[in-house]
């Protein structure tokens, strides 16, 4: 049998590994927020006769009608992106009309997006309280649903971490997506999110259903061994739900289902793989270590243990 | 016995779903009920303008919800005249409406035809008339400060209290509205003339004086005039907008969202084509893997579907990109559901128990696994959906909405579709005959 547990801090080390650079980036770079929550303009136009003008000269436009922070790049296809402070109905016009004039073609637009500061903010507050709220509310239902464990509690705060590694790594993805593809995070991060957190749950109880059901019938077997049991027999199910369909799912989405939901669809591949990952790697291994209360071993105690133990 | 009469309810169900997804279904028109059936896209799949509406009063004030209700309807009639198809409107939270144009790729006309509040305001304007085109700023709902100095104007009554406009001519060949008003506008009309003879009483429209004539004797008899420079075409204007109903409360555009068509098309194909495919994969995966077991999955999932794509057609559910995505998610939510099945029958084939004993305990220890699990993804369906109205986000709630839908289609197909065709077959297969049908 598979010893997955032996290696917990293995697998620890590795989701580190994965959460750092996106980590880094937020904190030197700062999270790379769209209109959704800042607030603002998003103007997303094509040009169809191919000519697409210099990218100052789009700049040059927005601040002849006083436009100062406008922020411009290319997505390819003659395609240009313009972002820019909360654009009024009229303003916005002008500059697309204008634009069109110098560039003496019309224009297709692909999407305009507006939204008001204040809008964005309250966005912002409701986005992270409803994923305050998911949170809670989960951890709640899971002691609840495993009221019959010693310790329930212990479950729905390692099902909570565990949501939290898969939170911390989407979050690293869209960073150094942002830095590789120009990526942002948007209403559609956020859905895509709130799935991974659900889908995160989802699995977590899945594994710890069958440590609650063999706890009951291996009674005598070591904490340790008996999660590692529970590990291994959800393994099957866990690679054939998560991969085969799952991702088969969303790895179709990301091939053939165009450019729109490309970042919506990598981001949920990689989210509910690592939702299913951190089930089994990170949840349960967790479980353990606050079992053992390994924590006393990792500072300087952990090393006399070991001595008097050899 | 049970086996029988689900399959004959799993039947009648399909039966209803299939008809209700017929591309040309005529709709259900008996009994009371009166609805067609439609597969209604959302404007990220067929282009269009979406805008956010927030009441716009002063910070602190509270909204009166009967008077967001009228605005939100009094919108509706409005944008009903743009002659838009399948447009929506809706009330988002308590202060916004959320405003849907399908198809439409410029939302500058809309939008401004919307937004003019048509706030129409008679205001005291004492011995100090003020010319007609002045901007004022009165004590009736409105978010601008006065400036320092500036003189704030009372306002008599709003133009909610007219019943009936009518475009005419006066003897001088000008162009004028007449009105009527409503029992209550002509008490308080009738006092206020009665008190104020001589006076000027300003007729303002979105803060702007029309006109500002002058109160010559008591109209008690709730009929007025409104006289300005008007065209044929500028009194008719402000006719429509009377008679439509002038809105309750100010309105400002907080957020405007235009996809283009082409993206939108584009989308559409792309995603369903991507869905056939991960269904197609999947759905080979199962028959093979699982075999006998995997081809009931198979037709669970089929049913499934069937089932899903009908209601979604019959609430109707606005389908978005993200809607598919949660369409796909919870096919990926069903099949587990399934395989967790399957999986622990196999444990118990395995451990020599035989099949009909088997069935029946993977049935009951898969159970808890799939309650709880898909309880955790229903509450973050309902937290979803919460935020995704109170932003009129219909993209959110779109996915939480397909995703919650699928989550409980597919307790019912896992649990009593797959079941009844287990138990169906269950007497023909032969022990020895295990792992040929259920690859163990």
């Amino acid at each position: 049998m598979f010893n997955i547990l032996g290696k917990r801090y293995l697998f620890f080390g590795i989701s580190l590994l994965l959460i750092l650079p996106g980590l880094l980036l937020a904190i030197f770079s700062g999270l790379n927020l769209s209109v959704d929550f800042t607030g603002g303009t998003l103007v997303e136009i094509q040009f169809p006769s191919g000519r697409t003008p210099q990218l100052e000269q789009i700049v040059t436009i927005y601040n002849q009608f006083d436009v100062s922070d406008v922020q411009v790049q290319t997505t390819g296809d003659n395609t240009i992106i313009a972002r820019s402070s909360f654009l009024e109905d009229e303003t916005r016009a002008d500059i697309l009309a204008t634009i069109e004039d110098q560039s003496g073609q019309q224009v297709t637009i692909i999407r305009i997006d507006s939204v008001g500061a204040t809008i964005g903010q309250e966005v912002t507050v409701r986005a992270a309280l409803a994923v305050a709220v998911a949170a809670i509310i989960v951890v709640v239902y899971i002691t609840f649903a495993f009221r019959g464990m010693p310790n329930a509690f212990r479950n729905g705060v390692c099902a909570i971490i565990a949501e939290l590694h898969d939170v911390l790594i989407i979050f690293s993805l869209v960073m150094i997506g942002g830095i590789l593809w120009g990526w942002q995070i948007d209403a559609l991060f956020l859905t895509a999110l709130l799935t991974v957190i659900g889908f995160s749950v989802q699995d977590t109880i899945v594994v710890f259903d069958r440590i609650r059901e063999n706890s009951v019938i291996y009674r005598r077997l070591p904490f340790e061994t008996l999660v590692n049991h529970s590990i291994i027999q959800t393994l099957q199910r866990s690679i054939n739900t998560q991969l085969m369909t799952v991702e088969f799912m969303l790895l179709a989405l990301v091939l053939f289902g165009g450019l729109t939901l490309r970042q919506f669809a990598v981001i949920l591949l990689v989210g509910l793989f690592s939702g299913t990952y951190s089930s089994i790697f990170i949840a349960a291994p967790v479980l353990v270590v606050w079992e053992n209360r390994e924590w006393q071993n990792w500072f300087g105690r952990g090393r006399k243990k070991k001595q008097a133990a050899a | 016995m049970r086996t029988y009469r689900w399959l004959i309810i799993i039947l009648i169900v399909v039966a209803v779903a299939i008809w209700i997804d017929l591309p040309n279904n005529p709709g259900i028109h008996f009994a009371g009920i009166d609805r067609s059936i439609e597969t209604r896209l959302g404007l990220d799949l067929v282009g269009g303008v979406q805008a956010l509406l927030e009441a716009d009063l002063p910070e602190g004030t509270e909204v009166d919800s009967e008077k967001m209700q009228t605005a939100t309807r009094i919108v509706e009639n409005r944008v009903n005249g743009l002659g838009v198809t399948e447009a929506l409107v809706q009330q988002a939270g308590d202060q916004r409406i959320v405003v849907e144009l399908p198809g439409v790729d410029d939302p500058t006309v809309a939008i401004s035809t919307i937004q003019e509040t048509g706030l129409l305001e008679f205001v005291a304007m004492g011995f100090t008339p003020q010319p007609p085109g002045t901007k004022i700023v009165t004590d009736h709902a409105t978010s601008e400060e006065p400036e320092e100095g500036q003189q704030v104007w009372q306002t008599i009554m709003t133009g909610d209290k007219i019943e009936n406009v009518q475009v005419s001519r006066d003897p001088s060949g000008q162009y004028v509205i007449q009105f009527r008003l409503d029992s209550e506008g002509s008490q308080i009309f009738g006092d206020y003339t009665t008190d104020h003879v001589g006076e000027y009483l300003g007729i303002v429209l979105d803060k702007e004086v029309i006109s500002a004539p002058v109160v010559n004797e008591p109209i008690t008899e709730g009929e007025g005039v409104i006289s300005g420079a008007f065209t044929l075409e500028s009194a008719n204007n402000l006719a429509v907008q009377l008679r439509y109903g002038s809105l309750p409360i100010p309105l400002k555009v907080v957020e405007t969202r235009t996809i283009g068509p082409s993206l939108g098309q584009d989308s559409l194909d792309k995603s369903l084509i991507a869905l056939l495919i991960g269904f197609i994969v999947v759905i080979l995966f199962m028959a093979i893997y699982y075999r006998l077991p995997g081809i009931f999955a198979d037709i669970s999932i089929i049913i499934y579907a069937v089932i899903t794509f009908a209601i979604f057609r019959y609430i109707p559910v606005t389908l978005t990109l993200p809607g598919i995505a949660g369409f796909m998610l919870s096919t990926g939510s069903a099949l587990d559901a399934n395989i967790l099945i399957f999986e622990r029958l196999k444990e118990e084939l395995r451990a020599g128990r035989k099949l009909n004993q088997a069935v029946d305990i993977a049935w009951k220890r898969a159970w808890p696994s799939i309650r709880d699990s898909n309880i955790a993804t229903l509450i973050t369906c309902a937290i979803l959906f919460w935020f995704g109205s109170a932003f009129g986000a219909t993209v959110v709630k779109g996915f939480s909405l397909t995703l919650a839908i699928g989550v409980v289609i597919s307790l019912f197909t896992a649990l009593i579709v797959t079941r009844t065709l287990f138990s169906l077959v269950l007497g023909y297969v032969r022990d020895k005959n295990y792992s040929r049908w259920f690859g163990i």
